[in-house]
């Protein structure tokens, strides 16, 4: 028996496009007929951080002696106006996330570790718990268009006040917290019915623009005396306008939010292709502060994607005062650990990419409501697993400033910085590593 | 009755005076005049306090109240009240948009007019409106009660939770989730009671309720046309 000679094939060739992703979101959303709802930032590749280098010292450039010579970590923000503005030891802060979405757990463990290095924490949609309060030092008041559990005793016991206009996960988009999560306690700081979705407004209900703003902002001093700072928060979308008009409506600080930062949960198509990356935000955020002779006197916090001290080194270089850390923060504590592997795969994921906060159920008990899972976590050795990533931050953010003979974190300057990536280069305005070129040039 | 001139003194001087009233204080009864429009005249007042406001206001008078009893004589600019937590804020004539808004508890009467959203997110502050509401008012209305003497503009009650809402004129269209609902024995007698408290002459036989239809509680793919 004659054999027909073998074709030779080619191997089976995934579509880049169609990708394994893609085609299961397909078949989830030809399943359900319902968008995907997840938490958590963006994850898709886009220019980061790690696209930028530090020169360090050299020739024309006198290092300081690691461990040796100061190099100052402390910052004030919020002395334009308040006459107790908040003095950090470092320039890392916790992000403001909320009892509902997150355990009282897991809010106590992001005081207690805050405290213990002498930074501020950040409530969230829902209101201020008195956990929360009674283990955080600093506390910072989110603002928010909801204003569920909002009170004005609440406010005089906040160290600061941030009214947030947008988030990086989200600019435009309101919160959203799904029923399972709407227990007893939730439901009355909410003034809800328990197990209803709870879909928090986009837009303040009593102010729109920042002619609006600035009339709110001098209510929310009256009422508070003039005591705390003000903060206004913005998701990364139009950074240049958007800081130019917090400054012009008042604002203390500003906290410029990248597509990164993390939310307890909302649409994945937001997520993904709604806003900029931080990389691309704060450059302008910074140019704005300048042209308004502001920068330095309004400080800027910059959140979204940072997980290190080379990143907090990196926003401070290009303008920041202070950072903020959400995901990090919650990685810290024990979120997506694989210690609760098993558990994860039962879940339909692994460690490292859980991401359906909104269902209630996380194994590491940080984003639930469930007692049982929200016992998993002590919040004193979270706690002390947070002090040790922000004091790690800060020990790796100091290095890279003494080895560019900065002796204060914030004298690092975009002259410290190269880019590895015409994209990165063009949205940090720095020169392309080994070149003096800087893509881009031109009005934001 | 203690006068502030607010052509002579600051705002802050003024909000600061009316702030400071502890409890055991003789003087608890206020007099501002000329507030010229300003905006968060007696704003985070905490104290079983009387103030009485003569001539028009801007922006968040009586914004945060607590236990304040606040009496305007005139008319008032945007978000009247917004998150008054309790006592009583009454207003002689027709206030802007967002009246109430966010509102936890105590009780606005607004003798005039009010334009839109009125109530928005209320939490349980009461609302009586003489006149009429502009649109959307109690939008998003978590709890707490909208009467409304007058007429409602339209998408009355839009993505209602469980504020309960009672107009006598007419309601030109009503909102996403909102329905009309019987008027109970029930209902007539809470809202007689809100009625008298308001020290409004009505008769709540004159008023239709509205509340939520809870079918956008939690969301159903079969609802995708009603958001």
């Amino acid at each position: 028996m004659s054999q027909r000679p073998k074709t030779p094939r080619t191997h089976p060739r995934a579509s880049s496009i169609f990708d394994a992703y893609a085609l299961s979101e397909i078949r989830r959303a030809a399943a359900t007929g319902v968008y995907d709802i997840r938490g958590g930032g963006a994850k898709r590749p886009m220019p980061h951080f790690d696209d930028l280098l530090f020169l360090g010292a050299s020739m024309s450039r006198y290092p300081l002696e690691g461990y040796r010579e100061a190099c100052n970590t402390a910052v004030t923000l919020g002395d334009r106006f308040a006459q107790k503005p908040i003095e950090l030891k470092i320039p890392i802060t916790i992000a403001g996330m909320s009892f509902g979405s997150l355990s009282g757990q897991a809010k106590e463990a992001l005081g207690r570790g805050a405290s213990t290095m002498g930074t501020s924490t950040t409530t969230g949609d829902g209101g201020m718990t008195p956990e929360e309060r009674g283990h955080s030092t600093q506390l910072v008041y989110q603002y928010l268009p909801s204003r569920y559990g909002m009170n004005p005793d609440d406010l005089r016991k906040a160290d600061a006040i941030e009214v947030v206009v947008g988030q990086g996960a989200k600019p435009g988009g309101g919160g959203m917290l799904l029923g399972q999560k709407i227990n007893e306690r939730v439901a009355e700081m909410r003034t809800l019915p328990e197990g209803v979705d709870q879909r928090s407004a986009c837009r303040h209900p009593d102010w729109t623009g920042p002619d609006d703003l600035e009339i709110k902002i001098h209510e929310l001093r009256e009422i508070t005396g003039w005591q705390v700072p003000i903060y206004c928060k913005i998701g990364a979308s139009r950074p240049y306008f958007d800081t130019a008009l917090s400054i012009k409506a008042g604002a203390d600080v500003v906290v410029l939010d990248g597509m990164q930062g993390g939310t307890a949960a909302t649409q994945e198509v937001f997520i993904e292709h709604v806003g900029i990356p931080t990389l691309a935000a704060i450059r302008p955020a910074v140019q704005a502060l300048i042209d308004a002779d502001m920068h330095r006197k309004v400080q800027l916090i910059v959140s979204g994607g940072i997980r290190n001290g080379a990143d907090v080194a990196k926003c401070l270089a290009l303008g920041a005062d202070a950072v903020s850390i959400g995901t990090a923060a919650l990685v810290a504590l024990g979120d997506n650990d694989p210690r609760w592997e098993e558990d994860y795969q039962a879940l339909g994921s692994t460690a490292g990419c859980y991401d359906d906060w909104h269902e209630g159920m996380d194994p590491a008990g940080i984003t639930t409501q469930e007692p049982e899972l929200a016992q998993r976590l002590d919040p004193v050795a979270a706690g002390r697993r947070l002090a040790n990533l922000l004091a790690v931050m800060t020990l790796e953010c100091q290095t890279i400033a003494r080895a560019n003979g900065k002796s204060d974190v914030r004298n690092l300057e975009p002259e410290d910085l190269v880019a590895l990536t015409v994209e990165a280069a063009a949205m940090a305005r720095v020169p392309l590593a080994g070149t003096d070129w800087v893509p881009g040039q031109g009005t934001f | 009755m203690i006068e502030i001139d607010l052509s002579q003194n600051a705002l802050r001087e003024a909000n600061q005076r009316l702030q400071a009233v502890a409890a055991d204080d003789n003087a608890r009864r206020f007099l501002l005049r000329n507030p010229r429009g300003a905006h968060a005249v007696a704003a985070g007042l905490k104290a079983p306090i009387e103030v009485t406001i003569e001539g028009h206001v801007g922006f968040y008078c009586a914004g945060m109240n607590q236990e304040a009893d606040v009496i305007l004589r005139g008319h008032a600019g945007v978000g009247l009240a917004e998150n008054m937590m309790s006592g009583t804020v009454r207003v002689t004539g027709n206030a802007s948009e967002s009246a109430g808004a966010t509102g936890h508890g105590g009780l606005l009467v607004i003798e005039g007019d009010t334009s839109s959203r009125c109530g928005i997110s209320m939490k349980g502050i009461d609302i009586v409106v003489g006149g009429s509401v502009g649109h959307m008012s109690a939008f998003m209305g978590q709890a707490g009660a909208l009467a409304v003497l007058g007429d409602a503009g339209p998408s009355l009650g839009d993505s209602l939770y469980e504020a309960r809402l009672y107009v006598r004129g007419r309601v030109e269209s009503l909102g996403a989730d909102c329905k009309e609902k019987e008027m109970t024995a029930h209902h007539l007698d809470k809202l007689g009671r809100l009625l008298e408290r308001a020290k409004v002459s009505a008769n709540p036989r004159d008023f239709r309720r509205y509340g939520s239809a809870r079918n956008l509680y939690n969301f159903k793919i079969d609802n995708l046309g009603t958001y």
